[in-house]
């Protein structure tokens, strides 16, 4: 197995466990700490493929994963404040008591 | 670490994948799993910094510093803090009396094991029809953070630009998002 095989299976796991997360939990919260996760399994294979590509020098994967480093931030913060508003309006985190628009 | 010219040799003959990678892969792997397991969800951001924490090492492991420390200040520092703010102010940390997992967790379970069968099909299909292709172990390229910053500065100035006010927004959004209403809730 070599070295990037290796970091690429890392971060295939890593995005399905936080898939698993983002799809079985029903805590809100814990929906958002599976996207992490898997946006965290990106960053990964991003600075993987930089690592062993045949240009490092260009910068490129790792200039990549920075930007993508500030973007799940600003998800972040954004998701995290609607969640709290969520529980504001509702006085819940629970996703499956959340079916009033359901049709 | 060591001496140059034995780190050098090292790196050519060891075999390719380090002891180092094999625990550190281990100590993120378990971190994600406690964090989506867990049922406690004070527990899950704990967990869940333990995971930041390894990938930031792996990224150290993969030379790639700045992407490293960039992941310590901006996950540890920022958003596992602001997981466990959110997780108080919601009083997410009682267990609910019905479990935690939603009620058809069983197709999310099989469509994460689905992902996970493709996914590592690809790889390993890849790695077998491609060999050699990512298996050299380059030298270890000598990125400084000047490099980094003369990129950011130079080439990737318009992406960077475009980041700053997509944080600015993501800022004033989550305020006004999250700010208190004055009689509208109950």
């Amino acid at each position: 197995m070599t070295p990037l095989t290796g970091y690429l299976l890392v971060a295939a796991l890593l995005f399905s466990i936080g898939l698993g997360g983002a799809l079985t939990r029903r805590n809100a919260i814990l929906v958002l700490i599976g996207i992490e996760l898997m946006l965290n399994a990106a960053n990964l294979n991003l600075i993987a493929f930089w690592r062993y590509g045949p240009h490092p020098e260009a910068l490129t994967g790792m200039m990549f994963a920075i930007f993508s480093i500030a973007v799940a931030a600003a998800e972040a913060a954004v998701g995290l404040g609607l969640v709290i508003q969520i529980h504001r309006h509702a006085h819940t985190t629970d996703l499956d008591q959340m079916n009033r628009m359901r049709g | 670490m060591g001496h140059p010219a034995f780190s050098v040799s090292h790196r050519e003959q060891v075999a390719p994948m380090s002891f180092v990678f094999y625990v550190l892969a281990a100590v993120t792997l378990a971190g994600a799993l406690a964090a989506v397991l867990l049922k406690n969800t004070v527990h899950c951001a704990l967990a869940l910094t333990v995971a930041f924490a390894g990938l930031a090492l792996l990224y150290l492991e993969l030379d790639a510093q700045f992407a490293g420390f960039a992941q310590i200040l901006v996950y540890i520092g920022a958003v596992a803090i602001l997981i466990v703010f959110a997780i108080l102010l919601t009083k997410g940390s009682e267990t609910p009396k019905d479990g935690v997992y939603s009620k058809n967790w069983l197709a999310g379970l099989a469509i994460a094991a689905g992902v996970f069968a493709v996914l590592g099909w690809a790889v390993l299909e890849s790695a077998r029809v491609l060999p050699g292709s990512g298996g050299t172990p380059t030298a270890a390229p000598a990125v400084t953070v000047l490099q980094i910053g003369n990129a950011l500065m130079g080439r990737y100035v318009l992406p960077l630009e475009i980041v700053a006010l997509l944080l600015t927004a993501a800022l004033i959004g989550a305020v006004i998002v999250a700010m208190h209403e004055k009689e509208e809730t109950r």
